[in-house]
């Protein structure tokens, strides 16, 4: 075989693995653990971004592990979704762990708690993400899961106290249930069809009569519901996550829920394509919308209401998916990064929030603005991206997602449209709200605030800011911010990535073709090629815009770019 | 493929019972109930081989139905470690949860709580703020609002409804429980 650059897409789950057992190795020395943590994840981005380049142009590719043809052995499959996912999600851990280590060593004098198992689960956290992300088989993407979710749960209740225990409890039990329907689901499919591999599954699951594949459609769907946070599956959420340390959280919030967004897209394109329950996804999208975001008005603890529009926008991802077109899913590829960053990067400056002004109940809080302009300002921008106010990369999401819904045209899309415009000016109300009360406020117009934000003098604030809020924890937010604010910069290429990627996943034979290899793929080119004639902008070439969408906007390209 | 009926109904009876005990509130009633459907979901793994046949090892003149699917107990290894994995880290949960809080229970939120305890009326947002329509006025339109957003100490002494102060003396309570979870804040 020859040998290409996809051959080393295993070492993005295997380093961090190794380098897992080397931290662990080195449990009483923090500093070896962190430079091995570093090193490790720094690799793993380089990989990634080169598989990231090398897929750019190429389209799918697969890894036969120990070189055992498809359905038999284990592989790995690099496509562009996939590689896209990859990179944004060791992009934004190797920015967490900074602002863990920066924070590491922020707390260093008063802390001196079982730290020697944070870098190590990280690591084992990452490696289970990557493996869901690659995995070419419906087991190893279970196994994934578990990898990852396992290291969550050390996670979750580090350090063991009363607070995290109890959300801890909720969390493990919620997510081994999601486990073990996933399990079943497993199971069942492989009685029905004899395999597990997603390629051969793809072929074969459209040979079984309709209800059947209803069944395995559902519950496997409710399985990666649990975990992408869907309403009414979503509960467990806001009681668990807002407990953990910040860099925890937002890694937990940035992730791990759009893994299993990631999972549904997969089972929605490539196992069972076809439009039979969209509607009803339609209907929990909006529902996951409204109910999250309510939701996240009631609260006053910022990193409650964070956890809840995370909810809420899992609802604008479902509606994306559910969009049976090229611009939905392109769209909802695209946003799944963004949302990725900017959730994360929200988490971490409510960790910074937290430490300047002595609490994230945004009751207590005030002047934040005055005493910290930077710190305003990192608040600032993610919060008017998740909002979708125009610049930033949340608005070119959503409209993408309405563009979509409104060219389908069915009075469940206009109400999904007309559902997220609602939903994004909620998610503004609840910023806003955390604006005022937080940063614009004086801090003697609050509850009760906090010693830290009432200094005699201003300067005296300016000078506690640097002690507070060291500049190896902002740097790491910074850098957060920064990438989100790429992602409207590059918003042409990004988009236009997404757009082949979604392409890709709705024709479905270069993802087949790449596993199974050709011959195989030529015996079902015709069946697979009838099912992906149902979309409607599917390969015409010009991004879909043209014949599809009616509806004008300004951030098209014009007719002479092209 | 053929399946066997006791395995099946055994699994079925598993499902059930785990999914009772995992309704209740005790933690260790509900471990029980993560047991059994870990295992029952094992069973069904094991079933979905088939029937028994001979060992996976290629022979001269055997024809490949008469095999036995190995797959399937690979699968079911390695399910069976992850549950047991999850087990234990739930046990040792359970046992911490006890020592801490002496309690075998899912405790309810906090937060929840007091969200669910919270009134509708929040003063600072929806007190009436009434606009000024002249430059000369000589009562202060928003002498209601300023009283309700004064800082605590004041409004004590002062003239403002009783069940505020008391909504704003259970929010502080909460708060305080916040600050001492956000104190435990390590990395």
């Amino acid at each position: 075989m020859e040998p290409t650059l996809v051959q080393f897409a295993p070492l993005a789950v295997l380093l961090p693995f190794f380098g897992a057992g080397f931290a662990f190795a080195f449990y009483r020395n923090q500093k070896i653990q962190k430079v091995i943590t570093l090193v490790t994840l720094g690799m793993t981005v380089v990989l990634e971004v080169v598989l990231l380049a090398h897929v750019w142009e190429g389209g799918a590719q697969a890894v036969h592990l120990a070189g055992w043809p498809a359905p038999f052995g284990i592989s790995l499959v690099v496509d562009r979704f996939a590689a896209l996912m990859l990179v944004v999600s060791s992009l934004i851990t190797l920015a967490v762990l900074l602002y863990a280590v920066g924070q590491g060593a922020a707390e260093e004098k008063q802390d001196a708690g079982p730290v020697s198992i944070f870098f190590p689960t990280y690591l084992i956290l990452v490696a289970g993400v990557s493996n869901a992300f690659l995995a070419g088989d419906l087991f190893n993407m279970y196994v994934g899961f578990e990898i990852f979710l396992t290291a969550s749960y050390v996670l979750l209740t580090l350090g063991g106290g009363e607070q995290r225990i109890r959300a801890g409890v909720t969390y493990v039990v919620v997510s081994i249930i999601s486990s073990m329907l996933f399990l079943i689901a497993i199971a069942l499919i492989y009685a029905a069809t004899g395999t597990v591999n997603l390629a051969d599954l793809a072929i074969k699951l459209g040979e079984l009569p309709d209800d059947t594949q209803l069944m395995l459609h559902v519950m496997l769907l409710v399985a990666f519901a649990i975990k992408a946070a869907v309403f009414p599956l979503a509960f467990w959420l806001p009681d668990s996550y807002p407990t953990a340390p910040a860099p925890v959280t937002a890694v937990f919030a940035g992730l791990l829920t759009k893994v299993g967004i990631y999972a549904m897209i997969r089972t929605e394109t490539l196992l069972f394509p076809g439009d039979q329950i969209n509607t009803v996804l339609m209907v929990i999208a909006l529902l996951t919308m409204i109910v999250g975001i309510l939701g996240a008005l009631a609260q006053s603890d910022i990193k409650r209401v964070l956890s809840f529009t995370l909810i809420s926008h899992i609802g604008y991802l479902v509606f994306g998916m559910a969009l049976l077109s090229v611009v939905g899913m392109a769209s909802t590829i695209y946003y799944v990064a963004h949302h990725i960053t900017i959730q994360t990067s929200l988490f971490l400056v409510t960790g910074l929030i937290e430490r300047r002004g002595g609490t994230a109940n945004v009751d207590r809080l005030g002047s934040l603005a005055k005493i910290s302009p930077v710190l305003a300002l990192l608040f600032f921008i993610p919060a008017m991206n998740l909002a979708g106010i125009p610049p930033f990369s949340g608005f070119i999401g959503k409209l993408g997602m309405m563009q979509g819904g409104i060219a389908q045209d069915t009075w469940i899309t206009w109400t999904l449209v007309i559902g997220s415009v609602v939903t994004s000016l909620l998610t503004l109300l609840a910023m806003a709200r955390i604006w005022t009360k937080a940063f614009w406020r004086k801090a003697e117009d609050a509850e009760e605030p906090d010693r830290l934000l009432q200094p005699r003098t201003l300067d005296l604030a300016r000078a506690a800011n640097g002690r507070l809020m060291p500049l190896n924890m902002v740097a790491p937010t910074a850098l957060l911010v920064g990438l989100s604010l790429a992602f409207t910069v590059f918003a042409g290429p990004l988009m236009e990535f997404s757009r082949a990627a979604a392409q890709d996943m709705f024709e479905r034979t270069p993802y087949l073709e790449a596993v199974l290899g050709e011959e195989r793929v030529d015996g079902v080119r015709e069946e697979v090629e009838d099912l992906a004639a149902d979309i409607p902008d599917l390969d015409t070439h010009d991004g879909g815009e043209e014949e599809y969408a009616p509806v004008r906007t300004s951030i098209e390209p014009e007719e002479g770019d092209r | 493929m053929t399946v066997n009926l006791t395995l099946l109904i055994v699994m079925g009876v598993m499902f059930a019972a785990g999914i009772y005990l995992l309704l209740e509130r005790s933690l260790t009633r509900v471990l029980l109930g993560v047991i059994l459907i870990s295992n029952g979901a094992n069973l069904l793994l094991l079933q979905v081989a088939g029937r028994a046949g001979l060992a996976p090892l290629v022979q001269n003149g055997v024809e490949s139905e008469e095999y036995f699917d190995p797959l399937p107990q690979a699968l079911l290894l390695t399910a069976i470690v992850i549950a047991f994995a999850l087990v234990s880290f739930m046990l040792a949960l359970i046992y911490r949860s006890w020592v801490l809080a002496r309690r075998d229970e899912v405790a309810d939120d906090l937060e929840d709580q007091r969200v669910a305890r919270q009134e509708a009326y929040d003063a600072e947002e929806d007190a009436p703020v009434i606009e000024e329509t002249s430059e000369f006025i000589e009562d202060d339109p928003n002498e209601d609002y300023e009283l309700v957003t004064r800082p605590d100490t004041e409004r004590r002494h002062g003239t403002a409804p009783s069940s505020r102060t008391k909504a704003s003396q259970d929010r502080r309570r909460s708060g305080s429980a916040e600050g001492g979870r956000t104190d435990e804040g390590g990395r």
